[in-house]
């Protein structure tokens, strides 16, 4: 359980623009542990997007080494990356990205019929699977303009799980959701991660979204100036509890 | 990537916007129905020409006398005579590439039965021009070389001629009618046959023997022309080569001389007359071609929008492991099955089009096999040819800057 998903050694990315070279990314180092859920944070322009880019093999480095599941992604060609993407990786966007006038199943069933080891029975067996894991097992059918933003972000929660990815990443997954329904999916990601064991990288900038993780890495200036280890890791479940609900009236103030 | 896999793909695509899809495929349905109809319309009038020609006796060549100079004056064909019983002789002599041969004269005249008169067209013959030109007889019987031979005053009458001669009266065989107040007995009555491809009654006709004609009507030793068949449709090139040698020799026509004859094949007239229906039948066929052009730059319009339109859904697919081949695939196999949908609704509604059309108009329309495979062939060559640039510029987008779009 204590492998190592992420091996991240020296990266650089840089971005020419103009005359100027902008270093997204400065010498970046750190690994990721199975099982770990890390949140990175950092104010825009930090660099963090790119690092999620590059984590998620859409970007390659311009210097430096990245062992994905112990092989090296670094250099791999642009189909090689698709690859990847498909078998080891999922994603979460703050827009859902779900695919208009297409039921959820179909959603979750996307990234399979990118690979050919499984069949249509198998798909939907797996689709039906990731769908109960995020709890929407009576909601298969339904399109996503019948499904609240929560629903829909379970969806594509689902749709990230349903290759058995060794790896989830998620950019800022809650950036749509009211606070509730934030909890509500932090709530299934602790789960996700505690429970089944998912490795978890999700980029945030929010500090109360980061305290549900158990590390937060800081960036600033394409740098990390921070990587710490949580010690007081907030369980979204009780965070919910005490949320005042319509059911439980809030207490008149004496 | 499995293609079962990416035509599902590309099959929900379609499916989510059913009206958008319909409209594109209309383009191409109008297209392919108006290309099969109009191919089914000239092949139709073209096949329509053929048959009538050809039920004058789809093998025949005839011989006329040809207009040549004589003493500097060009001569009119009619009055040519170069065709004689030497001819007909000499052709009969070894006949290779031709079959039935028969010498004709045809003389307008007045026909008298009692009180009634017509005008019609007294052709003398040989027995064998039945046979060359597909006529039989109603009733009666056809009369014999012994009748050819010795002038007999027999004829054999179309029904236009017994309508005007005997109104009412049934059993004609036996009696006799006056031709130029010659008596001729009606031996044999002739199946009626129609008007032919110029709008000719055929059944306003006298046959007689050519030498009743020739010695007791207009007293000539010449003739108009002469009628033969070849032995099937192919050999009649190699008929009418056949002719001229025979011809020339028996004009003792020298090599630096002109034929004093024509020889003109069935073949030859067909070819003449369904030219004009090719021409027209193209230019139908290119008009319609032109609206599957504009039909498969609908598809690529579409195309186009979607591909923009659908930029997000482009970079997630990407970024959930699709390769840009996959992409361009889908857009591709997307752009194919519109133009091929569109193509078999086009093919039914063409083929039905042209079925009321023969129905109710009552215009010959032959629908041709490879009319519609290949109106069929067009659809996947247009879908493939516009859906490309499309589908190019969707696998070409990088996946980051897709999931941005807005």
């Amino acid at each position: 359980m204590n492998s190592t998903i992420v091996d991240i050694q020296h990266l650089k990315r840089a971005f020419i623009i103009g005359e100027e070279t902008v270093n997204a990314l400065n010498d970046v180092t750190f690994t990721i542990k199975a099982g770990e859920f890390i949140t990175i944070m950092g104010s825009s322009g930090s660099g963090k997007t790119t690092l999620l880019n590059i984590l998620g093999c859409l970007e390659k480095p311009s210097v430096g080494t990245y062992l994905l599941d112990g092989s090296d992604v670094s250099q791999l060609s642009k189909n090689e990356l698709a690859g990847v993407r498909n078998k080891k990786l999922g994603f979460v966007f703050q827009s859902y990205n779900l695919l208009a006038r297409t039921s959820a199943i179909e959603n979750v069933e996307l990234p399979l019929l990118y690979n050919n080891q499984f069949n249509a029975s198998q798909r939907r067996e797996k689709a039906i699977a990731a769908l109960e894991a995020v709890k929407l097992q009576d909601r298969m059918y339904h399109l996503p303009s019948q499904l609240s933003g929560g629903q829909q972000q379970r969806v594509a929660i689902a749709r990230a799980l349903v290759n058995d990815p060794v790896m989830i990443l998620a950019d800022e997954a809650t950036g749509n959701l009211d606070s509730r329904t934030s909890y509500e999916i932090m709530m299934l990601i602790q789960e996700l991660n505690n429970v089944k064991g998912k490795t978890i990288v999700f980029v945030t900038h929010e500090p109360d979204i980061a305290a549900f993780s158990k590390r937060t890495i800081t960036l600033k200036d394409g740098k990390i100036i921070k990587d710490l280890v949580n010690t007081d890791i907030h369980d979204a479940k009780k965070v919910l509890e005490s949320l005042p609900t319509m059911n439980q009236p809030i207490e008149a103030e004496k | 990537m499995k293609i079962a896999n990416l035509i599902r793909i590309a099959w929900r695509a379609i499916n989510r916007n059913r009206m958008r899809t319909f409209l594109t495929m209309l383009g191409i349905i109008i297209g392919v129905a108006a290309v099969i109809s109009m191919l089914a319309i000239g092949e139709g009038s073209k096949q329509s020409i053929q048959s009538q020609i050809s039920s004058m006796g789809s093998n025949m060549v005839i011989i006329m006398p040809n207009s040549n100079t004589q003493g500097g004056v060009r001569v009119d064909n009619s009055s040519v005579q170069s065709l004689d019983e030497q001819d007909v002789i000499a052709l009969q002599k070894s006949p290779q590439h031709i079959i039935h041969i028969s010498p004709s004269v045809t003389v307008k005249g007045q026909v008298i039965n009692g009180a009634n008169n017509w005008n019609t067209s007294i052709q003398g013959i040989y027995p064998d021009y039945l046979l060359i030109q597909n006529r039989s007889l109603r009733e009666g019987v056809v009369f014999t070389t012994k009748d050819v031979k010795a002038a007999s005053k027999v004829c054999l009458v179309g029904q236009t001629v017994i309508s005007n001669l005997f109104p009412g009266e049934e059993n004609v065989i036996g009696k006799n009618i006056r031709l130029k107040n010659i008596p001729f007995k009606i031996i044999g009555v002739l199946s009626k046959k129609g008007e032919n491809t110029f709008g000719q009654d055929q059944d306003d006709v006298v046959f007689t023997p050519v030498t009743t004609v020739q010695k007791r009507i207009l007293g000539t030793t010449y003739y108009q022309a002469i009628f033969t068949s070849a032995i099937d449709e192919k050999s009649s090139e190699q008929a009418t080569i056949e002719i001229q040698d025979v011809l020339r020799k028996s004009h003792h026509l020298s090599s630096n001389m002109d034929d004093d004859f024509t020889v003109r094949t069935q073949a030859q007239l067909i070819s003449m007359f369904t030219s004009t229906s090719t021409i027209l039948t193209i230019l139908l066929t290119v008009i319609a071609g032109i609206s599957l052009l504009v039909g498969g730059i609908g598809i690529m319009n579409i195309m186009y929008v979607s591909v923009t339109e659908r930029t997000k859904e482009i970079g997630l697919r990407m970024s959930i492991g699709a390769k840009g081949t996959d992409i361009l695939f889908q857009f591709l196999i997307e752009a194919v099955m519109i133009s091929i949908t569109g193509g078999l609704i086009g093919v039914i509604i063409g083929v039905s089009a042209t079925t009321l059309v023969s129905y109710f108009i009552d215009w010959p329309t032959v629908i041709s096999e490879t009319s519609v495979i290949l109106s069929f062939l067009v659809c996947f060559v247009t879908g493939v040819f516009f859906g490309y640039y499309p589908a190019v510029k969707a696998s070409r987008l990088d996946p980051i800057e897709a999931l941005r779009y807005e």
